[in-house]
């Protein structure tokens, strides 16, 4: 583990009770963050993006159980962390921005009240500062007039303007982690890239390390790092973003690459690409590789556990050594 | 905020207009007032003598502008049964009725916001339960009922309290508890629901998302959400407490405005039954427009609507 790692995450496991046994919504997750980096978690719905991003966070709802090897950030043992630093970590150390813009802040209280609360609850300084830093991060993130902004509550507000305003609540006290989980999708088209591109940017200039969480691979590719693909709670493939868009070896990732147009590459008019088939039941006892339901290169060997395969940059999970790429061409 | 608490308050005057209407109209409706008023044997000249004696004989508008204005300053006639102005009778009267109604709804909040709130934050646990518990009981009791086993239990067995009357603070304690438990129970449940529903609403978890400590998600972001629907339901239950405790009022022997109602209606007491439906109402008027403003500063957005 060098100096400058952030946060390290060894075989989180996330079990949920259901009424017909357990879910087993995430099963043996493995990454590493490091500081300034943007990892981008990829996957359908349900694949568990967004509960390993609340796993690390401390937020997942009553009843989730969580296990892992390792859980550290910034040298905090995340696993046995007490309620009050987990408290003290969230929202200073690392802050989150969460999909739904219209309904992620509270009705009933200004933007400014918001804003000011955010740093009040990790800084012992004056309301005057807090305001003043309030008007700082909300010109930071594009907002004009951010004075006057302060006094308005969230339904005056438009999608876009209150995203912006959940960015900067959520950098408030200059975090060193920003979880985004799909923080663009819930926007107008219009709004997604211009969000996209404040948050890179914002990352970049204030040096934090960011979880995108997002199911468009096209928006990974322009800002991530780092890429770690998911399907129904495993990781398929991990990687660096130019590495896994070059060289996915994984059929998932080569199967979700192709339902992207490519510009240039797409025939205009052909038809995208698509997956058949449907995510797996989780429930119960869960083994082998489960995207052998939907794969084209499914072996009986899919059904025993897959080593992770590759090299300590580019890693990816399946049972043919060559992630069934060469049978691929063949088929093509 | 303030044309909204003007326009409310434009709208509280027209339905408080529109009530004093219907209020005096009664007088109409339950038949001949001047045979009411000069008893069975009475003959006819003896109904025409008090027919132009108390004015019913002029045209009903004429008679509901002077009835009104009278009653703008205060002067609700006289009562047929007491001889004596019903003002000063329903104001003594209403002391009563206030101070309970005032306890009684206190008592209420107090013991089913709290419990509301415990009951949602742990849902299904003992807390919640017990919850429960009390609010079925709470409803499926009849008042007359319940004021009648803690006057048997507290008065008379453990001589703690007294039984009847309206002498000092204690006698207020059972008759508090009675119409507090009567309402307690809605405005748990209510409590309960909108607490379940607005802990699981987005902003919640970005709350949590900042660090803040459960106690501060609880009040300060989820309470104040949660309890819009309650101030509505605490307006209207306020309101009739002060006007329908005559089940509470007869059982302990407090004689309130509720129990002068009763007793105004019994003896055709036209005037005073008059003069306490127009306070009645009066009162949910008023109930309802603060509920109105409260509401509104509570959540920003029923400030445009």
């Amino acid at each position: 583990m060098t100096d400058d790692t952030l946060l390290k995450v060894r075989n989180l496991t996330l079990d949920i009770p259901v009424g017909g046994g357990t879910l087993r919504a995430v099963r043996g997750i493995d990454f590493d963050l490091k500081r300034g980096e943007t990892l981008s978690i990829v996957g359908e719905s349900g694949s568990g993006k967004s509960l390993t991003s609340l796993a690390v966070m401390g937020l997942l709802g009553k009843g989730i159980k969580r296990s892992a090897d390792e859980m550290t950030f910034e040298g905090t043992d995340l696993l046995r962390a007490s309620k009050r630093k987990m408290r003290a970590l969230r929202g200073d150390r690392m802050a989150m921005i969460f999909q739904e813009p219209m309904t992620s802040l509270n009705p009933a209280y200004t933007i400014g009240d918001q804003l000011i609360e955010a740093l009040l609850l990790h800084r012992s300084v004056g309301r005057e500062t807090a305001r003043a830093r309030a008007v700082e991060l909300l010109e930071k993130v594009g907002i004009t007039a951010a004075e006057s902004r302060l006094g308005q509550y969230p339904h005056q507000l438009s999608g876009g303007l209150r995203q912006r305003v959940v960015i900067a609540m959520a950098l408030m006290c200059e975090p060193d982690l920003v979880i985004a989980d799909e923080p663009t999708t819930a926007l107008d088209v219009t709004i997604q890239a211009q969000i996209l591109r404040l948050l890179v940017d914002l990352t970049r200039e204030m040096n934090m390390a960011m979880i995108l969480i997002t199911h468009d691979l096209g928006v990974v590719a322009r800002v991530a790092d780092k890429v770690a693909v998911m399907y129904a709670g495993e990781l398929v493939e991990t990687g660096p973003a130019a590495s896994v868009f070059e060289a996915p070896s994984h059929p998932y990732t080569r199967g979700l690459l192709r339902c992207i147009p490519q510009p240039g590459k797409t025939e205009r008019g052909a038809p995208l690409g698509t997956i058949p088939g449907i995510v797996p039941s989780l429930i119960g006892e869960v083994s082998g590789c489960a995207f052998r339901t939907r794969c084209p290169h499914a072996v009986p060997g899919c059904r025993a556990a897959i080593p992770m395969r590759g090299d300590d940059v580019h890693g990816y999970r399946c049972v043919h050594p060559d992630g069934a790429i060469s049978a691929e061409r063949e088929i093509a | 905020m303030l044309p909204f608490i003007l326009k409310r308050l434009g709208l509280a005057l027209l339905v408080a207009f529109t009530v004093s209407f219907i209020s005096f109209s009664l007088l109409f409706l339950s038949g001949d007032p001047a045979a009411a008023l000069a008893g069975e044997t009475a003959s006819g000249e003896d109904i025409e003598a008090i027919r132009r004696l108390y004015g019913f004989d002029r045209p009903m508008i004429v008679q509901y502008l002077e009835w009104l204005f009278a009653a703008v300053r205060g002067d609700f006639g006289e009562s047929y049964y007491f001889k004596l102005p019903v003002a000063g009778l329903i104001a003594e009267r209403l002391q009563v009725t206030m101070t309970l109604g005032v306890c009684g709804i206190s008592f209420a909040l107090l013991t089913a916001v709290p419990l509301g709130v415990a009951a949602a934050v742990r849902p299904n646990s003992i807390i919640d339960r017990v919850a429960l518990f009390l609010s079925v009981a709470g409803q499926a009791m009849p008042s007359f009922w319940f004021g009648l086993i803690l006057i048997v239990v507290f008065a008379i067995q453990l001589g703690w309290l007294p039984p009847s009357g309206a002498d000092s603070w204690r006698h207020f304690i059972l008759p508090t508890i009675v119409l507090g438990y009567y309402a307690m129970p809605a405005i748990m449940r209510l409590t309960r629901a909108g607490m379940l529903e607005v802990l699981n609403s987005d902003f919640i978890r970005t709350a949590r998302a900042k660090g803040a400590g459960e106690g501060r998600v609880m009040f300060k972001h989820a309470l104040r959400n949660a309890i819009i629907p309650v101030v509505s339901l605490a307006a209207v239950q306020m309101g009739f407490m002060l006007g329908g405790s005559i089940v509470v009022e007869s059982v302990f022997a407090l004689h309130g405005a509720g129990y002068l109602a009763w007793e105004s209606i019994a003896r055709n007491d036209l005037p005073t039954v008059q003069a306490l439906i127009l306070v009645f109402s009066m009162f949910y008027i008023v109930f309802t427009f603060l509920a109105d403003v409260l509401n509104a500063w509570l959540d920003p957005r029923m400030r445009s609507s």
